[in-house]
C-alpha cells in the first residue's frame, strides 16, 4: 500500500516536471521578457544589465533548472503588471477559487447522485424524463450563457442576488473566506450553480447509466433472491457499486472545475485565480500565466493521486491486487 | 398423503416481445415433496431456469406468469403482493445461481452478506446473527469459518464461493431450495463436493430441492425424481432410476442415449438430430415432432397431454390408447 502510494507520487512528480517544461517554454516563446519590462527609451547597456541580473544569458538548461528549483519552493517570479511576487498574488486569490470550486463540486455531487439514482430507479416517471431533459441542457449550454441568464433573472429582474463579486469576507489567518457572511453566501450561490451545472449533469448521467448496469448484475439478482428489502438492495448494494466509477470522474472533474472557473469567475467578476489569469493573458503577464499553469496542474495531479488511493478504500479487490503487486 | 412442499399446476410464462408474445413455459405441472430432490433437465432454452425463477417470483419484465398456479406448502405464491413475496424469498425459498463468481457483491465481506440476510429474515441481534453465520459457513464446509467470515468474495475460490452462496440460501432454514445449474461453472472435482453438500443439506433439514441442470450425471447422482423439459413443457417426469433406465418419451430416450458410458466401445456419441425450436417458431402439435423418429400424423396436429404410465408421466401420443406399443 505504501509502495503503491510512493510509486504514484513519483509518477506525479514526473508529470509536474513535464508541465514545468511547458510552462518554462512560455517565457521563451512569448517574446523577450526584457522588452516587456523596460520602457522604449531604455539603453542597450541597461537592457543587458537587466538581462544579466535575470540570468537570461545562462544556458537554457541552467535557466530551466533554476526555474524548476524555484517553482518547487513556490517561487514564480514577479508579476510584470503588479510588480509583486506571483506567489503572493496567487495565494491571495486562491481561497476564492477553491471555495467556489469546492461548493460547486459538492452541489454537483449531491444533486447529480440524487438525480441519477432517482432516474435509474424510476426510469419511466415524468420526473426522470425532466431530469434527462435538464441534463441535456446542462451539457449543451455553455457555462457563461447560463451565468448571464441567471444574472439577468435573479439580479437584474428579481434583485435577489448580487450580480458580481464575493460579498464580505472574513479572514482566518491568511485565508479569506466568504462562507461565514450572509453576503458572501448569497454571492456564492449563482457562481457555484453555474460552475457546477455541467459536472452535475455529467455525474447524473454517469450514476444513472452505472446504476442501471449494476441493477442487471447477478449479485443484485441474488440479493433479490435472498429476500433483501428493495431499500437495502438499491442503496446498500447497488449504490455502493455504482460509486466506484463516480468517484473517479467526480475527482478528475474537480480539476476541470478549477480550470473552468476561469469563465465563471470572469462572468461574475469573482476575485479568484481564474480572473487573475484572464487579466494576465490580456496584459501578457507571463509569470502569472506560467505559475497558474503549474498550480492547476499540481491540483490535477494531486487529485489524481487522491482518487487512486480512494479507489482502494472503496473497492477491497484493489487493496489486495495493490499489495500483491510488490 | 402429505401436502407437497411445492406444487406447480399448469404454469404458463410469457414474454412480450416486439414480434408478439412468446410463451416460454406452457402448461408445466409438478410437485416436490418434503426432503425430495427433483431434477429438472433439458437443453438450453427448454424453460428450466424460467420455471425456477417463476417459483421464486424473480422473472424480469417483459416476462410474466400468464396462467396456472404455484403453491408453497398450500399457500398460493404466484400472485402474492411484492412485499409479501419478498418475505418468502430467502426465508421459505432459497436460491442458488449458476455462477458463484458473480453471485456475491464484491464490495462486501462474505460475513456481512450472510449476516445481512439472516437479519432480514430472522429476528436476531448482530452478534447472534454473526454466530449463526459462522455456524452456517462451518456447515457448508468452509474451513476456519470464524476467520473466513471477514474475507471478501475475491479471496475465495469458485467452489468456496458456491459454498457461501449455499450458506446464504439456507440461512433462514427454507422449505425449498432452487438450485439453478449450481455446478456448471465449477471444476468437475468441486462439482461432486457441491452436489453431495446440497444432497446432505436436503437430507439433514428435510428441505425440498429443485435442481435445474443440463447434466444428466448430476441428476442421476442427486435426484429422487426427474422432470425432462422440452420447449417449455414437461415431456416426461418420474423416479430417476425409472426415467434413466427406461425412458418413455422419444426425447428422453434420445437424452439418455446421449450419455456416454465409461465402458463405452469406441463409437460416436448418439445425438438427437436437429435442434430445439425457437420460442417464436414452436411447431404445431407436439413440439418435438420434427426431430422425432417415431412421429406420426397425430403428432403434427394435436398436442399430447401428460399420461400416467406406472410411476412415470409422459406427454407423448405413442402411449395414448396403445398400451401394447410401450416398447416401441
Amino acid at each position: 500500500m505504501l509502495a503503491f502510494t510512493l510509486r504514484r507520487a513519483v509518477q506525479a512528480i514526473g508529470v509536474m516536471i513535464a508541465v514545468g517544461i511547458i510552462s518554462f517554454s512560455m517565457f521563451r516563446f512569448a517574446g523577450d521578457p526584457v522588452n516587456q519590462m523596460v520602457g522604449m527609451d531604455t539603453s542597450g547597456a541597461e537592457r543587458a544589465a537587466i538581462r544579466q541580473s535575470l540570468g537570461l544569458d545562462d544556458p537554457v538548461i541552467v535557466q530551466f533548472g533554476r526555474y524548476i528549483g524555484n517553482a518547487a519552493q513556490f517561487k514564480f517570479g514577479v508579476s510584470y503588471q503588479f510588480r509583486l511576487p506571483v506567489t503572493n498574488l496567487l495565494m491571495e486569490r486562491m481561497p476564492a477559487t477553491l471555495e467556489l470550486a469546492i461548493v460547486a463540486s459538492i452541489f454537483a455531487m449531491i444533486s447529480g447522485i440524487l438525480m441519477g439514482v432517482y432516474s435509474a430507479l424510476r426510469r419511466d416517471s415524468w420526473l426522470a424524463h425532466v431530469f434527462q431533459a435538464v441534463s441535456l441542457i446542462g451539457i449543451s449550454l455553455p457555462t457563461f450563457l447560463i451565468g448571464v441568464l441567471m444574472i439577468y433573472l435573479f439580479s437584474v429582474t428579481l434583485g435577489w442576488l448580487p450580480s458580481f463579486g464575493r460579498g464580505d469576507v472574513v479572514h482566518i489567518g491568511w485565508w479569506a473566506t466568504g462562507l461565514l457572511t450572509l453576503s458572501g453566501l448569497k454571492a456564492l450561490i449563482m457562481p457555484a450553480i453555474t460552475l457546477g451545472l455541467f459536472q452535475m449533469t455529467l455525474i447524473m448521467r454517469l450514476v444513472r447509466a452505472e446504476m442501471l448496469e449494476v441493477l442487471r448484475t447477478d449479485y443484485i439478482r441474488f440479493a433479490r433472491a435472498r429476500g433483501l428489502t428493495t431499500r437495502a438492495i438499491h442503496f446498500g448494494h447497488a449504490l455502493r457499486n455504482t460509486l466506484v466509477p463516480v468517484i473517479t470522474v467526480a475527482g478528475l472533474q474537480f480539476g476541470s472545475v478549477i480550470a473552468f472557473a476561469i469563465i465563471t469567475e470572469t462572468v461574475f467578476q469573482w476575485p479568484g485565480m481564474g480572473l487573475l489569469f484572464v487579466q494576465a493573458v490580456q496584459n501578457v503577464d507571463i509569470p502569472i500565466m506560467a505559475a497558474y499553469l503549474m498550480m492547476v496542474s499540481l491540483i490535477f495531479v494531486t487529485i489524481n493521486l487522491v482518487v487512486d488511493i480512494l479507489y482502494t478504500i472503496v473497492d477491497p479487490r484493489l487493496r489486495s491486487t495493490v499489495s500483491r503487486a510488490h | 398423503m402429505t401436502e407437497p412442499v411445492l406444487s406447480v399446476r399448469n404454469l404458463q410464462v410469457e414474454f412480450a416481445s416486439r414480434r408478439g408474445t412468446l410463451r416460454a413455459i406452457d402448461g408445466v405441472s409438478f410437485d416436490i415433496a418434503k426432503g425430495e430432490v427433483l431434477g429438472v433437465v433439458g437443453e438450453s432454452g427448454a424453460g428450466k431456469s424460467v420455471t425456477g425463477l417463476s417459483v421464486i417470483g424473480l422473472i424480469d419484465p417483459p416476462g410474466r406468469i400468464a396462467g396456472g398456479e404455484i403453491r408453497l406448502a398450500g399457500l398460493r405464491i404466484d400472485n402474492l403482493p411484492p412485499e409479501e413475496m419478498r418475505r418468502v424469498r430467502g426465508k421459505r425459498i432459497g436460491m442458488i445461481f449458476q455462477d458463484p463468481l458473480t453471485s456475491l457483491n464484491p464490495l462486501y465481506k462474505v460475513g456481512d452478506q450472510v449476516v445481512e440476510t439472516i437479519r432480514t429474515h430472522l429476528n436476531l441481534s448482530e452478534t447472534a446473527a454473526r454466530r449463526r453465520a459462522i455456524d452456517l459457513l462451518a456447515e457448508v464446509g468452509i474451513p476456519a469459518p470464524e476467520k473466513r467470515i471477514d474475507g471478501y468474495p475475491h479471496e475465495f475460490s469458485g467452489g468456496m464461493r458456491q459454498r457461501v452462496v449455499i450458506a446464504l440460501a439456507i440461512c433462514a432454514e427454507p422449505e425449498l431450495i432452487i438450485a439453478d445449474e449450481p455446478t456448471t461453472a465449477l471444476d468437475v472435482s468441486v462439482q461432486a463436493q457441491i452436489i453431495s453438500l446440497i444432497k446432505r443439506l436436503g437430507r439433514d433439514h428435510g428441505t425440498a430441492v429443485m435442481l435445474v441442470t443440463h447434466d444428466m450425471g448430476v441428476i442421476a447422482e442427486t435426484s429422487d425424481r426427474v422432470a425432462v423439459m422440452y420447449a417449455g413443457r414437461v415431456a416426461e417426469i418420474g423416479p430417476v432410476q425409472d426415467v434413466v433406465r427406461n425412458p418413455l418419451h422419444p426425447y428422453a430416450k434420445g437424452l439418455m442415449g446421449a450419455i456416454p458410458t465409461l465402458a463405452g466401445e469406441d463409437k460416436r456419441l448418439v445425438q438427437i438430430p436437429g435442434s430445439m425450436p425457437r420460442l417464436s417458431a414452436i411447431p404445431r402439435g407436439c413440439a418435438f415432432n420434427p426431430r422425432c423418429a417415431s412421429a406420426f400424423d397425430r403428432c403434427r396436429v394435436e398436442r399430447p397431454e401428460p399420461l400416467s404410465r406406472g410411476t412415470q408421466s409422459v406427454a407423448c401420443h405413442l402411449y395414448d390408447a396403445a398400451p401394447a406399443e410401450t416398447a416401441a
